[in-house]
């Protein structure tokens, strides 16, 4: 009995050590692209990589958003078993490397010219200490209106520019009996509506000031008041039932004709690609009024583990691969969002692709690209989720005047950091 | 069985006359303890363990990883504010008022409606073989199922609000999982609808073992039916009542599951639990520290509800 288990452990150590041994050619990839494009959009990178003779494997995590997947990572990180790369946002990237788990990728990216053509507010979250730790994916920005073209059309809309216009239009929306803004009223939705509302109403040097610097003086001024009042007017033009509701549900609504416009980040448009829309003539997309030329980012990195040196090559290539001009092209026209370095031609991009192409290259040069509180890149977690505790109280009314939310932002905000 | 308990009849006398046999004995005597060592290993790591794991790292100061300096109980100050912040509602506050809220009305409707099932389905009436399992089932569904299925059904604009809106009674309106005020209503709602079955076939097992001659004598002396449930059948359930009891405390401390999958927190948060809060700071704010605090605030408050119950109701066991 006791010899048999004995043999049973040697043989069940030889495989993991055989196991271990293919390890060396294979590259483990922790990610939560699940959906249909977003699986298509990998696959990009999986044939890339068998064309240089790296196998691919998925750790597989179950559930999108990426949570179960980040407690999945912590888990194997804790254990020693750290994948090759894994899919991360903003300052988890940062939390790891001062963890000293992250590998070291300079020498990769000097040959490959990362440091000039990755945008500098990308580079925050990718260079830690100087060294290169993580390779960026794509950009995305939330300060976007998708729009139904029939509808606006119905109704005889034009492009708001500021945001009266915008409660014009939403006014105009009302009266034709459609419901004018499509939300779902989860917190980091309607906290990603509110860094526009903010970055609108206060300008890009008051965003900053107040969503990446945390400046208490910011927080607590008018121009927040007055943030918060344009809000209050925002929410007062959703369906009754937004409660709760899923952010593709949300997209639907446009997609269908049932509501006007909703403020989403550009993933939305992965949504419409999905349902064999065309910008331009099914629909429309516009910067939120009054924020023209800045754009409010969030970006996917992939974040590279310090692996043994004989895993090593495969995490080089894997890195090469991501930031090559031919994947980032390739994969984020699939994505919706825009590619993570700027010297990459826009031919295959549709409009609104272009277009955020263009305004990402502006942003970069001009100073006016922010990270996202609510997604994550403009704070630490433990201070994006107490704003968006704030924003979310206030939509559904926990909290009841912007005096008192201003109040609660300041204080949430001290207390998160 | 038997021809366990036989050998170990005739082995024994010859205990200590053979110092053969005795390694031999001593090893079945030991052989319980040795099957039961892994298990008990298992839960002192993994559970005693980690309480104890849990209260160290409630007094550091872990963000995203734990760490192992001691720096005070900064967490606990924390929550102890958080706890009196009624207006506008912190989550901690909303999170232990809902706690209160659906920890009483989930375990008193689900013994109520439970007791009030298993004596209708006691009155020896005809299909109750399947009955039985028709208020059953629910209780295989996990907890996600349940709060999907009554997401979908309680949402005005698809459920029940819509579907009866269509069939023209258009001035119905119930749109609880809305708002925040009533949403932890609706976690009763499914959480009773799941839970009450089970409990009903606790309780039906326990009336089928009340001596019927108690209840015979009872009737020729005069009782009526709700005397003889009131002074008769419902006291000799009491142990009943434990069990259902235990097992709905604990279900109302582990709903989670059923908070997400059906209010994904409710607006504005107003559905959390402290289940809900413990795994939000843990995980997600990346605030170990008052993630375990919460953890230990959770447990002591069970324990300070759970233990003098059970010493006063085993204590009078040995009759």
């Amino acid at each position: 009995m006791l010899r048999k288990l004995l043999i049973g452990t040697a043989l069940a150590a030889g495989v993991a050590f055989a196991a271990h041994a293919e390890d060396v050619k294979e590259v483990q990839m922790l990610h939560w692209w699940t959906s249909g494009g977003e699986a298509a959009a990998l696959n990009v990178l999986k044939q890339d990589l068998a064309k240089e003779g790296f196998a691919w494997k998925d750790v597989p995590v179950a559930g999108g958003g990426g949570d179960a997947a980040m407690t999945a990572l912590k888990a194997m990180v804790a254990a020693g078993n750290y994948p090759t790369a894994s899919q991360m946002l903003g300052y988890t990237v940062l939390d790891y490397a001062a963890a000293g788990v992250m590998g070291d990728l300079t020498e990769t990216a000097i040959k490959e010219g990362w440091d000039k053509s990755v945008p500098a507010a990308l580079q925050k979250f990718s260079v830690y200490d100087g060294k290169w730790v993580a390779a960026p994916v794509n950009v995305h920005s939330v300060n976007w209106l998708w729009i139904n073209k029939a509808v606006m059309d119905k109704i005889g809309g034009t492009e708001p520019k500021t945001f009266d216009d915008f409660i014009a239009l939403l006014d105009k929306a009302k009266a034709a009996g459609v419901i004018p803004l499509a939300l779902g009223g989860q917190n980091w939705q309607e906290a990603t509506m509110f860094d526009s509302v903010v970055l609108s109403t206060g300008g890009p040097e008051f965003y900053k000031k107040a969503f990446n610097d945390l400046d208490e003086e910011s927080l607590k001024s008018d121009t927040m008041k007055k943030s918060f009042d344009n809000l209050a007017k925002l929410v007062t033009y959703v369906d009754p039932n937004f409660s709760g509701r899923d952010w593709n549900l949300a997209t639907a609504m446009v997609i269908k004709g049932d509501a006007l416009v909703q403020v989403m980040g550009d993933w939305a448009k992965g949504e419409f690609n999905a349902a064999k829309k065309v910008p331009g003539t099914d629909f429309l997309c516009y910067r939120f009024p009054g924020t023209d030329g800045s754009v409010i980012y969030n970006s996917d990195m992939f974040g590279m583990f310090k692996v043994p040196e004989d895993r090593k090559a495969a995490q080089i290539a894997l890195a090469t691969a991501t930031l090559s001009k031919s994947f980032q092209s390739a994969f984020n026209v699939v994505k919706g969002s825009v590619p993570a370095r700027t010297d990459v031609p826009d031919t295959d991009f549709d409009a609104c692709g272009k277009k955020g192409m263009a305004d990402l290259k502006a942003a970069n040069e001009g100073g006016t690209l922010f990270g996202s509180l609510a997604q994550g890149y403009g704070a630490p977690p433990a201070v994006a989720n107490a704003y968006k505790d704030v924003v979310s109280k206030f939509v559904h009314g926990q909290i009841k005047t912007s005096d008192e939310a201003v109040t609660q932002l300041v204080s949430a905000i001290e207390d998160a950091k | 069985m038997s021809i366990v308990a036989e050998t170990s009849i005739t082995l024994t006398p010859e205990h200590d006359a053979r110092p053969g046999a005795s390694v031999r004995s001593r090893l079945q005597d030991a052989l319980p303890k040795l099957v039961l060592a892994p298990s008990f290993a298992a839960t002192i790591v993994f559970v005693y363990g980690f309480i104890l794991w849990t209260i160290y790292l409630s007094f550091t100061n872990s963000k995203t990883f734990p760490s192992y300096a001691i720096t005070g109980p900064r967490a606990y100050q924390r929550l102890w504010r958080w706890t009196f912040e009624s207006d506008p509602p912190s989550s901690w506050y909303t999170s232990i008022t809902n706690m209160g809220i659906f920890g009483f009305l989930y375990i008193s409707i689900c013994l109520a409606l439970g007791l009030f099932l298993a004596i209708l389905l006691d009155q020896k009436i005809r299909g109750e073989g399947m009955l039985r399992p028709i208020y059953l089932y629910p209780m295989a569904l996990s907890f996600i199922v349940t709060g999907v299925a009554w997401k979908w059904f309680l949402d005005p604009g698809l459920g029940l609000e819509q579907t009866l809106h269509q069939w023209g009674w258009t001035s119905f309106h119930f749109d609880w999982i809305k708002n925040k005020d009533f949403v932890i209503y609706t976690v009763v709602i499914a959480g009773v609808w799941q839970a009450s079955g089970f409990i009903m076939a606790m309780f039906l097992a326990g009336l089928r073992g009340i001596d019927g001659e108690i209840l015979k004598a009872a009737q020729i002396d005069g009782a009526t039916t709700f005397q003889l449930y009131r002074r008769i059948v419902i006291p000799l359930l009491r142990p009943i009542f434990l069990s259902a009891l235990i097992v709905l405390a604990h279900l109302a401390i582990k709903s989670y599951d059923l908070v997400v999958a059906l209010t994904s927190g409710g607006p504005g948060g107003s559905a959390w639990l402290p289940s809900n809060f413990m795994y939000e700071y843990t995980f997600k704010r990346n605030e170990m520290a008052v993630g375990s605090a919460s953890a230990v605030i959770m447990l002591m408050t069970i324990t300070a509800i759970i233990v003098p119950y059970l010493y006063s109701e085993l204590r009078e066991k040995p009759r």
